[in-house]
């Protein structure tokens, strides 16, 4: 299927651009279909296109030696990635995986080269979203070095564990806890992970059991 | 009956980024409505919670301290 000029429309890069310009822009793009859990990306690698989503949902990642990983981004219908990597000419900053069916268009950085010279007003477009991708990201940096986002899962979790057992107590999802703990939803599925592996919590279904109390509140009152 | 995740329907724009996510099958979309449907092996895994762009899905842990 060709790349869908309405789609484009909803695609900050091109906003403001008529039906002939965005015409033109498809024809230098290609789509590509990706499964669930597929890789799109991989950091590290070599990578000359530039990619937006037509429909579904792509997450950004990094991952530790050990395998840990830390989501830099969820990428939405209109988003783009591999943005740095095409524009400073080094390495794919972070993988890149697909979170169900996904439709993605592409374009080569020389096309997008040539579309830039001939249309440049759009480099006011990228500007707004690469700002926007580094206000994103210098936020992250902020929960991650500072806020020692764990300690405050901890807090919340023992104030709000019940034994079971004394009537119903008040729920929390993940984006409720996030909102606690003044940090992004993806650090704190990243911080429930860690204490999971530290034997401390279990991931029962829809509860959160403290296996380990003292050494959760271990980690509540250790210092950053 | 197990417990499944909440929709808003106010907040909820339709959009399907949910639906494409879960593997489980415990979303569709019916016309323009995301549906929840009850599965066996919805793991709550909030894959789905955490691509939905207006915080309409809600998927609530309850917090328990295990009995030694």
């Amino acid at each position: 299927m060709a790349v869908q000029i309405e789609i484009l429309k909803n695609v900050p890069y091109f906003a403001g651009l008529d039906t002939s310009e965005l015409n033109s822009i498809a024809r230098l793009m290609f789509e590509k279909k990706v499964d669930r859990g597929e890789m799109v990306l991989l950091e590290g690698e070599s990578a000359d296109k530039l990619y937006f989503i037509a429909s579904g949902v792509v997450k950004i990642f990094k991952t530790s030696a050990e395998g840990k990983e830390q989501i830099l981004d969820i990428i939405r219908p209109g988003q783009s990635f591999n943005d740095v990597s095409i524009f400073d000419g080094g390495p794919a900053l972070a993988s890149a995986q697909a979170m169900g069916p996904v439709v993605i268009y592409g374009i080569r950085k020389s096309n997008l080269e040539s579309i830039l010279r001939a249309t440049p007003r759009l480099v006011f477009n990228i500007i707004k979203v690469l700002a926007g991708r580094v206000r994103h990201l210098a936020s992250l940096v902020e929960d991650l070095s500072f806020k020692r986002v764990i300690g405050r899962v901890a807090k919340i979790l023992l104030e709000h564990a019940g034994d079971g057992t004394s009537g119903p107590r008040p729920r929390l999802t993940q984006q409720e806890m996030a909102a606690m703990a003044g940090s992004a939803r993806e650090v704190i599925g990243r911080s429930l992970k860690a204490l999971e592996e530290d034997g401390v919590i279990r991931l029962d279904r829809q509860r959160i059991v403290i296996t380990n109390k003292e050494a959760l509140k271990e980690i509540m009152e250790s210092p950053a | 009956m197990s417990e499944m995740p909440i929709i808003e329907a106010e907040k909820c724009s339709g959009c399907g980024l949910c639906v494409s996510v879960c593997a489980c099958g415990a979303l569709t979309m019916v016309g323009n409505v995301i549906t929840v449907v009850e599965v066996d092996d919805c793991g709550w895994c909030a894959q789905c919670e955490l691509v939905c762009p207006n915080g309409a899905i809600s998927l609530p842990f309850e917090i328990v301290i295990e009995e030694l």
